[in-house]
């Protein structure tokens, strides 16, 4: 890599994805850098259509680029065979969207041990693991479950679980938030910030400023292209009474 | 009526008094309708006063106080820049904001996206204080009740600055 940070688990140069051609050309993803650091949660933000989610599959090898390179822990997938594709998919990154994506015959912990047993873990391994993962995201009691049974904010949960079964380098997430009320974002608000604090990687495209706010680093996306960027961790210069009507 | 929305209306060229009063019912709509007559004039003898605006009559016209031809000075185009960009606390006064954008855009100082990413930064900031505080009180509490309306409100001046975003960036495509 050229001008690689160590330290940078994910990075995208001049990344472009392009649909039809001539007047219908539309371009989703129109020259995208970015550089992710270990352990850092980003959040790409932008309105409808700006190509976030576009950006999210081309990153995390579930689509690819029409120019550019991603490379993920020093190595350049968008070139990669699709067998060695989609061994990465299965085994370097995780993935959480805004439907779930469960498997409704399965039950919870079946759920998410299937990454691990589709790679190859033997049952016994997998299923450990998948134990474990649900304890992590407080749903161990709902293990034997179908995921009827379970509310948004308990599968998103389990989605989540599944998504952490291979240890991934990165966890993309899109949406995660966007089938949720107040109470259950909230709830997968906290995950993502035990996540942070465990050492995750994370990737999450969204329009919920909750989910935003609470990233390391925030990315404003529109018409294919980051036009803001800001690092959120920094204080605000009131205190939050004055906006709850107190003085200060 | 904040006198930084009346010199920025000044911003694009110097003009009469119903002129920029014409510009503001444009930019509000049915809630211009409340705008006093007189107090444009009010404002603008004040900002005239402070050195902000300066004035020149035609001589064409007849003596009228209306016939008065408004211009910024330039420690009044300044102040105009140093308004644009500030951010409003402890909320962004919704119509002040809107001005700003269309005041920004029609006198070509600032881009409007420009000025709705810094506000959405300072936003998501309190956003996240106010989260952080949230996800520290236990759930059903009191406090974190009250933290939930904050963020509530944070999230709805969010949206709006959301719609803000896609209208500028509509009419600067022209579509």
């Amino acid at each position: 890599m050229s001008d690689a940070d160590d330290a940078s688990v994910l990075q995208a140069r001049g990344l472009r994805k392009h649909y039809g051609t001539g007047e219908g050309l539309v371009r989703a993803v129109d020259g995208v850098d970015l550089d992710v650091s270990a352990g850092e949660t980003v959040a790409v933000m932008g309105p409808s259509g700006c190509g976030k989610s576009t950006l999210l599959h081309l990153l995390g090898g579930l689509d690819r680029p029409s120019g550019g390179e991603v490379w993920l822990a020093e190595r350049r997938i968008d070139q990669i065979g699709e067998k060695a594709l989609a061994r990465m998919r299965r085994t370097d990154v995780g993935f959480v969207f805004q439907a779930f994506h469960l498997m409704e015959e399965l039950t919870v912990v079946e759920n998410v041990e299937l990454p691990a047993l589709l790679a190859g873990r033997p049952p016994r391994a997998a299923r450990r693991r998948a134990a474990e993962l649900l304890e992590r995201v407080g749903l161990a009691d709902r293990a034997s479950f179908l995921p009827s049974a379970l509310s948004g904010g308990q599968l998103q949960r389990v989605a989540i679980a599944r998504g952490l079964s291979n240890g991934p380098l990165v966890i993309f997430a899109d949406e995660p938030t966007g089938n949720l009320d107040s109470a259950a974002t909230l709830d997968v608000l906290r995950l993502f910030e035990s996540l942070h604090e465990a050492g995750q990687t994370l990737v999450i495209v969204t329009h919920d400023a909750r989910i935003a706010a609470t990233a390391d680093r925030m990315i404003s996306m529109r018409d294919g292209a980051f036009v803001d960027e800001t690092k959120l961790t920094g204080g605000t210069r009131g205190n939050l009474g004055a906006l709850a009507g107190l003085e200060g | 009526m904040q006198q930084e929305v009346v010199l920025a209306m000044l911003a694009k060229e110097p003009s009469h008094g119903y002129q920029l009063r014409a510009r503001l019912r444009g930019a509000l709509g049915p809630l211009g309708d409340a705008m006093n007559a007189g107090q444009i004039y009010v404002v603008l003898a004040r900002l005239e006063k402070a050195g902000l605006v300066e004035s020149e009559r035609s001589a064409t016209v007849a003596d009228r106080a209306d016939r008065k031809m408004y211009a910024l000075t330039p420690t009044g185009q300044q102040r105009v820049a140093e308004w644009l960009a500030e951010v409003g606390w402890p909320k962004p006064d919704l119509a002040e904001f809107h001005l700003k954008l269309v005041a920004a855009a029609s006198a070509g100082l600032a881009d409007p996206l420009t000025i709705v990413d810094t506000q959405r930064r300072e936003l998501l900031r309190r956003l996240r204080d106010a989260q952080r505080a949230a996800m520290a009180e236990p759930e059903r509490s009191d406090a974190a009740l009250l933290l939930e309306g904050i963020v509530l409100g944070l999230q709805a001046d969010l949206r709006w600055l959301e719609a803000c975003e896609q209208s500028w960036i509509g009419r600067r495509s022209g579509s």
